[in-house]
């Protein structure tokens, strides 16, 4: 198998109104994938704090959780990336802020540094609660892309460790790849036979990836694919957001450049605005 | 091959018909190319030239099938300030370039621009350029001609000049006058008489007809001159050789001025939108029902363009008037555009002289009433039924571009749409922020009846109209096509405008477009086409039934079963089943129930979870109650675990001697053994033979659903045929048991 178990999970945290929601979803997230949990706080270490945590810890029922409360001081974004190098950490998880006026989450500017950054695979929350909202459905995409194959299996693992039973891989197709401008019936009819055999080759490739793993992974999983012809990045999000999904996972994104923000793709449509929570395979 | 032979068959098969039709329009654009051109203030031949080269050019190199193209009636406005600034060989000189400009968009493949202009402004603008028709042409036909400085001035003098028929010295005006009245009347009445041979005949043919019949009848019969004043007869028609010899040079020597550009870019405006809009609306009157290719057209208009500039010729558009007679008249392909230019350039070589006899105040009644119709009255009482602010746009687009010009005018349109829209949603950042994102999803739902499924999120306003339109574009009309705008906060007239025609194209083409997710949206009118709002907090509008609700309520009458749109608060029913163990029932409504309320199918909003972890679900759900008791069970699919996890605990119930409907299906329930006993043959096969569906027992009745958003009407025909059918077999199956 090749994707990484995640064995140390961290989570940076601010003594906000949402730290006891964080912790325990943190708490949960780390039980159930069996691992250590770190809390990063950057701020001077008090009692106090520690006895907040503990009691929100102990609160959601996590009996058998192992964690450790990380102090540090310094530049958030420098200090949390240097702390996760250190402890060797594997997951790190970030939550969202959400918009007011309608149900819209996107992520804080430190959170975003954090995302681009980072050296492990990241999970961001939109709904992190105090109690636990089960993770059913699962939107994986299946980009032609090296990386994929290990995103698809990592996301076995976590769907697995998660307790997901329904899979979806999202082919995005870019539209460019449709070489014909559609302008009357024929140049549709030709557009349409030719989607239809860039569908057929996704489907293949994909399932190629399938074949390679393990049926004890696929067991108890339902595993659907669906093809769609759109912007990458954007239309996975858009498609988990109507299909309810509970977690969309994605390729960790290729070194994005200042340029990036301005013409927003792949990941930072993502970023923008979460459609569910997201996790980043790296 | 074989197929192109067919075509070349079918070609000269039609052939006959087309020649025939584009001699009916022939007689149309003759009066009409004249009558334009001399509003244009250009030598009368020039709208002929257009129609000419462009009859010639378009029908080769065209993209589309039944149009005819030829000068424009929108475009006198613009060509009378070109001829004013930059002179008759200076406004040839434009012509050219925006001939140029024109095969240059289309190149680029921006036949999509008309989509970015809002409906109610460029119905403000075609009204605008109605009334400058109108006010210029209505003192000529009145035997008044004057000169004035601004387009609102002429109409304002309108009154005057229509006192003033009354007292004028000289007999031949009074005459004038009265053949441009005579002439009006025709147009005017002319659709209202009901007589086969009469319709023969276009009423602008007949005006010419009836024109030169007269001036023949004072010179042979009377044997007295032709009582209109001579200024008023139409003059210098110049004779076949005459117009090759006279064939102006273009004045390029104001290519570096501004005001040049300035109109190169309002004639190009103007012809592009017209072209467009016209192709797009000859498009639905197409009987064989194909797509135009746009920007090929726009290419072949845009090189007759240069063409007809340098033959002396106005701009050549597609025009939607001559189009349409074209159709009626069984026009089926390019020909008959051919033949149109054909019969022109023959009535122009045998009867030019005669032209001479028709009196200007009659051809300028023809575009009198093209400049009435364009800025009717009825218009602004269709637009102000939308709602109150399209008036707005529209008045704002009118009083612009008849005050400052065109440009500025339909600017000013696409400005104020925005502001309204804004203020309406009090919330820039919702455009500002989501305006460059491609909001709109497309695909093939795998499940089921593999539906097109397109999702538009943010808002879809006549800014980003273009998106969804390539999507739907793409997907041919025999299709399927469901557009959910449940994510959309806010949708403009414009759109539903565009989605309703196309519903009507899929509807012809054998398709289906439907649109949902609208029905929880606020509007201020009663109208179909009026914009539409998502407005959090307010719990529910009925003041306007979407497309969807009175499509529903036919349902309703079909099945007879009652309509009900409101909410119904009370949901204890359902209380009991499972499913909604867990779940929150917010709200049903546009319910379908029969008399005892037995049967019912309603919209359904639920809710799972609380405060931040809320997730909002709709759909659209069959309850059936039954006399009889019969086991608690739970059907669906194999592998729709999510909809069940809620009963974990339980186990897959294998039914005896069906293993294939154990494989497909997932069973449960709280007794299995009742359960078995009750799937008998009969039930099982149902299931078997029939569409997938959620299907749940409270013991005393039955829960049918299937996707989770709220079903398409087509959907929901066939959720009550599936829910009637298993109501009898279950009415059955207890007859058996007990």
């Amino acid at each position: 198998m090749s994707y990484t178990s995640f064995k140390n999970i961290a989570i940076g945290i601010a003594f906000s109104p949402t730290l006891e929601a964080n912790v325990s979803e943190a708490a949960r997230v780390s039980c159930m994938f069996g691992a250590k949990l770190s809390l990063i706080h950057v701020g001077p270490r008090s009692d106090e704090k520690i006895s907040i945590i503990d009691q929100y810890i102990g609160n959601c029922g996590q009996s058998q959780l192992s964690y450790e409360i990380i102090f540090t001081e310094g530049d958030p974004v420098g200090v949390i990336l240097e702390t996760v190098k250190e402890h060797k950490i594997d997951l790190l998880l970030l939550g969202a802020l959400k918009q007011e006026k309608f149900v819209k989450f996107y992520l804080g500017s430190i959170a975003r540094k954090l995302t681009r950054k980072a050296t492990c695979s990241v999970l961001m929350m939109t709904n992190p609660s105090v109690i636990r909202k089960p993770c059913k459905h699962m939107v994986v995409n299946g980009l032609k892309d090296a990386h994929t194959e290990h995103t698809i299996e990592t996301a076995f693992y976590v769907a697995h460790s998660l307790g997901s039973n329904q899979l979806t891989i999202v082919e995005e197709i870019e539209q460019e790849k449709v070489s014909i401008k559609i302008d009357d019936d024929q140049s549709l009819r030709k557009a349409n036979l030719l989607k239809e055999k860039l569908k057929r080759q996704e489907e293949l490739r994909v399932q190629g990836i399938l074949s390679h793993i393990p049926s004890d992974e696929k067991k108890d999983i339902q595993v659907s694919t669906q093809p769609i012809f759109g912007q990458r990045g954007y239309s996975i999000g858009h498609y988990a957001q109507i299909v309810r999904a509970d977690l969309l996972v994605m390729n960790a994104p290729k070194k994005s450049s200042f340029l990036d923000r301005f013409f927003p793709h792949d990941l930072e449509h993502i970023l923008n605005e979460l459609p569910t929570d997201v996790l980043i395979v790296r | 091959m074989t197929k192109k032979k067919t075509d070349i068959k079918g070609f000269f098969k039609a052939l006959p018909k087309n020649i025939f039709s584009g001699f009916v329009v022939s007689l149309i654009a003759l009066p009409l190319g004249l009558g334009l051109a001399m509003a244009s203030e250009v030598p009368p031949i020039a709208g002929v030239i257009a129609a000419v080269v462009g009859g010639v050019l378009v029908s080769i190199l065209g993209g589309s099938n039944v149009t005819i193209s030829g000068p424009g009636n929108g475009l006198v406005g613009v060509i009378l300030v070109a001829v004013a600034t930059l002179g008759l060989n200076g406004t040839y000189a434009a012509i050219i370039c925006s001939g140029i400009l024109l095969t240059i968009l289309g190149f680029l493949r921006m036949g999509k621009l008309a989509d970015f202009f809002p409906s109610s402004a460029i119905q403000g603008m075609l009204a605008a350029i109605g009334l400058i028709i109108l006010g210029k042409q209505f003192h000529i036909m009145m035997g008044n001609e004057m000169k004035l400085p601004g387009s609102i001035d002429y109409l304002l003098a309108i009154p005057s000049t229509i006192v003033g028929v009354f007292s004028y010295s000289h007999s031949g005006f009074t005459y004038a006058a009265i053949s441009g009245v005579i002439a009006l009347a025709i147009m005017v009445f002319y659709p209202k008489i009901r007589n086969k041979y009469f319709h023969l005949v276009p009423a602008p043919m007949w005006i010419v007809l009836i024109s030169i019949g007269v001036s023949y009848f004072y010179e042979l019969v009377l044997q007295q001159p032709h009582p209109v004043d001579p200024r008023y007869m139409i003059s210098n028609i110049p004779t076949g050789g005459q117009i090759v010899s006279d064939i102006p040079t273009p004045n390029f020597n104001l290519v570096n001025s501004i005001g040049f550009w300035g109109s190169v870019l309002a004639i190009t405006l103007i012809a592009s939108i017209e072209s467009l809009l016209s192709i797009k609306a000859v498009d639905q009157l197409d009987p064989e029902k194909r797509r135009s290719n746009v920007n090929r057209d726009l290419k072949a208009l845009g090189l007759a363009t240069i063409g007809s500039g340098f033959l002396g010729g106005l701009n050549v558009v597609t025009v939607i008037a001559r189009s349409s007679v074209n159709v009626n008249n069984g026009g089926s392909n390019r020909s008959s555009n051919f033949a149109h230019a054909t019969f022109l350039v023959i009535f122009i070589l045998l009867f030019s002289t005669q032209l001479t006899r028709i009196p200007l105040p009659a051809l300028m009644a023809i575009l009198v009433y093209t400049g009435y119709k364009l800025a009717s009255p009825s218009n602004v009482v269709k637009i102000f039924k939308i709602g109150k602010e399209q008036l707005i746009i529209f008045f704002t687009t009118l009083l612009v571009t008849l005050f400052v010009g065109l440009i500025s005018g339909i600017l000013a349109g696409v400005l104020m749409t925005f502001v309204i829209h804004v203020i309406l949603n009090k919330d820039l950042e919702l455009f500002i922020k989501n305006w460059r994102k491609p909001n709109v999803l497309m695909f093939k739902e795998k499940k089921g009846d593999q539906h097109y499924y397109i999702n538009v999120k943010h808002f879809c306003t006549f800014l980003n109209f273009y998106r969804l339109k390539e999507k739907l574009n793409a997907i041919p009309e025999t299709e399927d096509v469901v557009v959910d705008l449940s994510l959309c906060e806010f949708v403009d007239h414009t759109v539903m405008e565009n989605l309703s025609a196309y519903q009507d194209v899929f509807h012809k083409r054998g398709g289906h477009l439907e649109i949902i997710g609208l029905d929880l949206h606020g509007t201020d009118s009663e109208h179909p086409f009026a914009l539409r709002r998502l407005i959090p907090g307010i719990p529910f509008l009925t003041g306007n039934l979407t497309k969807r609700q009175t499509t529903l309520k036919e349902i309703a009458q079909g099945y007879s079963l009652e309509y009900e749109v409101d909410v119904k608060g009370n949901t204890e029913v359902l209380d009991k089943f499972r499913y909604f163990k867990t779940k929150k029932i917010e709200k049903i409504y546009n319910r379908l129930f029969n008399e005892d309320d037995s049967f019912s199918v309603f919209d359904i909003h639920y809710s799972e979870g609380e405060f931040i972890a809320k997730e909002d679900v709709r759909t659209t759900m069959l309850h059936i109650k039954l006399e009889h008791a019969i086991p608690e069970f739970t059907l669906d699919r194999e592998g729709f675990m999510e909809r069940l996890y809620a009963i974990a605990g339980y186990e897959d119930i294998p039914i005896d001697n069906h293993s294939d409907f154990t494989k497909r299906f997932y069973l449960l329930g709280k007794n299995p053994y009742r359960v078995q006993e009750y799937f008998n043959d009969d039930l099982v096969k149902f299931f078997e033979c029939n569409s997938y569906y959620h299907v749940e027992s409270d013991g005393v009745s039955l829960l049918i659903f299937r996707t989770q958003r709220t079903s398409g009407v087509k959907e929901i025909k066939k959720l009550i045929d599936f829910g009637n059918r298993l109501r009898k077999v279950v009415v059955k199956e207890v007859q058996v048991a007990y």
